[in-house]
């Protein structure tokens, strides 16, 4: 037995390996996607996450059966916590439900690509390079995409402003509106506490090439996360005017707003 | 009775392996002239070849004598041979020559090979890059100029002279045996260096699926600007693995340090200026061009990578 299959065999379990091939991708023949999505990968993913999201980070998921069974659909979400943690835990909640389980890409920023390993990890587990193009291109794959309309401006949020949403774009609603894809707005709520932030270094952060340099401990809290799925919202293409788009985008993010203060609500203690 | 004239074809840069597959494939319903600014090379009493430079006088009388009704153009001269200012007058001052001969002679179909390098390899690129996206590459080395300019060249002429039917075509990887290009240096060699860190996505077409879309387009008069690449991706370094190469990894940041340490070793597989493009994958979408042009590749990359596998060793 080689050391591979060896590993595979402990970290990848054979019940997992056969929920994994349960769900189809389009891929070409060696297992990966234009994107560099890896079926095997994934499975090592899954794994790994699956502890970080029941054992570390105690998740409690409600409604992800809402999102659709086939077909493409945006999952929008608030973003939060430094790292892209809660992109995990939404791909995680959505790839381990019991039925119709499906893996979800997520938008990553535009500074990942450049790093070293990295960025090769997170594309085949499915994270895509940010751009609408490619967000087109995978919705007219009907795949489901996550993705934080807040950017950079959410994951790189301080402390003192948790919970308080930040600008959203409009892309996903463009996009929404062209490919038919139902949004599923979700509240994530405990991510903001897993890395406090209390400064940006911002010079750091433009000598380093890196959107943001928090000033926080080097350490990862494991705050409980509640993940609240909404009702899924559908919009019609009809040519608007930006102003109306820009209300269609307000009426998602007051629906988010909604799921974090349940979410809230519903927080017993932090951790 | 009047017999069927059978078609004229003149096929550029036939001493390359890729031209032979077409000549090969064609020599039967045309009559083929094949030339080469590289050498002139031997392929069959019916075929006349010649070593050429096109920007020379003497060109011209190959469109008087043997009254072309098609071009195939494939004698690009790739950017990892001869020098910036001779492969600039080759291939863009070349091809200007050569179009304006075709256009002159009355030329009623051209094909022109282009390569997927022209979109350029940047960390924003999205995958399955169609043909209308940005021609990105000129930004990333003066090397690739060329390649770009003979694109831009052949545009022009597409809506200048619609009579032409000039049909361009950016292929991603063409691999597979006899092919010298840098792709198919690496995956034949023993050791292959990568950047640590970086397998980006890559796409690879058989050099006899590529003949066969040349030929395909060849026949079918559609105008414009066409991807060529199967629907099937794989990382660099698993491409790598699969052929039983062993990787080299060169340290990759801070990008200055793989950019040093490559224009010292100079190594004619992984030139520097095609960094890049072994960092940051160009994913091309060639959906477009199998639907126009009714194409499905028939060979899949676990039989080219085999044939470089299991041709480790020159004979």
């Amino acid at each position: 037995m080689s050391l591979g299959t060896f590993l595979k065999s402990k970290l990848v379990p054979a019940e997992l390996d056969q929920h994994i091939n349960r769900i189809r991708k389009p891929i070409g023949t060696l297992g990966y996607d234009p994107w560099g999505f890896n079926a095997d990968a994934v499975k090592y993913g899954f794994s790994l996450t699956k502890q970080i999201y029941e054992k570390y980070f105690r998740v409690s998921a409600h409604g992800v059966e809402k999102i659709p069974a086939d077909g493409p659909v945006l999952i929008i979400a608030n973003h939060s916590g430094q790292l892209p943690i809660d992109g995990l835990l939404i791909g995680y909640a959505l790839a381990s439900r019991k039925k119709d389980p499906r893996i979800p890409r997520a938008m990553i920023e535009r500074f990942f690509p450049t790093v070293p390993w990295l960025g090769n990890l997170l594309n085949e587990v499915g994270a895509v390079l940010g751009d609408p193009v490619n967000c087109a291109k995978m919705l007219a794959n009907d795949e489901a995409v996550i993705v934080f309309p807040e950017g950079v401006r959410g994951s790189g949020k301080l402390y003192h402003d948790r919970y308080e949403l930040k600008r959203f774009g409009n892309g996903f609603m463009h996009l929404a509106m062209k490919y038919n894809a139902p949004i599923v707005p979700v509240g994530v709520v405990g991510c903001e506490e897993t890395i406090p932030a209390i400064a940006n270094i911002k010079p750091l952060a433009k000598a380093l090439g890196i959107p943001y340099a928090p000033v926080a401990l080097p350490v990862v809290f494991p705050a409980k996360v509640h993940l609240n799925f909404g009702d899924p919202m559908h919009f019609d293409d009809l040519e608007i005017p930006e102003e109306q788009v820009t209300e269609r985008v307000e009426m998602v993010k007051a629906e988010i707003n909604r799921l974090i203060d349940k979410g809230l609500s519903e927080r017993k203690r932090l951790f | 009775m009047t017999q069927q004239r059978r078609p004229h074809i003149l096929v550029t840069g036939a001493a390359g392996a890729l031209a032979q597959k077409v000549i090969s494939q064609l020599r039967d319903t045309c009559d083929l002239v094949a030339v080469d600014f590289r050498e002139q090379v031997y392929l069959g009493d019916d075929i006349p070849s010649y070593r050429i430079d096109f920007t020379k006088r003497v060109f011209e009388d190959l469109f008087r004598r043997y009254q072309f009704d098609g071009v195939i153009h494939l004698g690009r001269i790739m950017s990892s041979e001869l020098t910036r200012m001779r492969r600039y007058n080759a291939n863009v001052l070349g091809t200007q020559k050569l179009l304006d001969l075709s256009h002159k002679y009355g030329i009623k179909r051209v094909v022109v090979l282009s390569t997927f390098h022209v979109y350029g390899a940047v960390a924003y690129n999205p995958a399955l890059i169609d043909e209308s996206a940005p021609l990105k590459s000129v930004g990333l080395s003066a090397d690739l100029v060329d390649s770009v300019e003979l694109e831009n060249l052949a545009n022009i002429y597409l809506w200048r002279y619609p009579d032409l039917n000039i049909t361009i075509l950016r292929p991603c990887n063409i691999v597979g045996p006899g092919v010298r290009n840098t792709m198919s240096t690496l995956l034949a060699s023993e050791r292959a260096p990568v950047l640590a860190g970086f397998s980006p996505m890559m796409q690879f077409i058989h050099i006899d699926d590529m003949s066969d879309a040349i030929v395909l387009a060849y026949n079918k008069p559609v105008r414009g600007v066409f991807n060529v690449a199967p629907q099937d991706w794989v990382a660099y370094q698993h491409a790598l693995k699969l052929c039983g190469c062993r990787r080299i990894p060169i340290p990759s940041i801070p990008p200055a340090v793989p950019k040093f340490i490559l224009n010292t070793l100079k190594l004619r597989s992984f030139p520097s200026y095609l960094m890049a493009f072994f960092k940051y994958p160009v994913v091309i979408d060639g959906r477009a061009f199998a639907r126009e042009f009714d194409f499905e590749p028939k060979r899949p990359l676990m039989e080219i990578f085999r044939f470089y596998r299991d041709n480790k060793k020159p004979v």
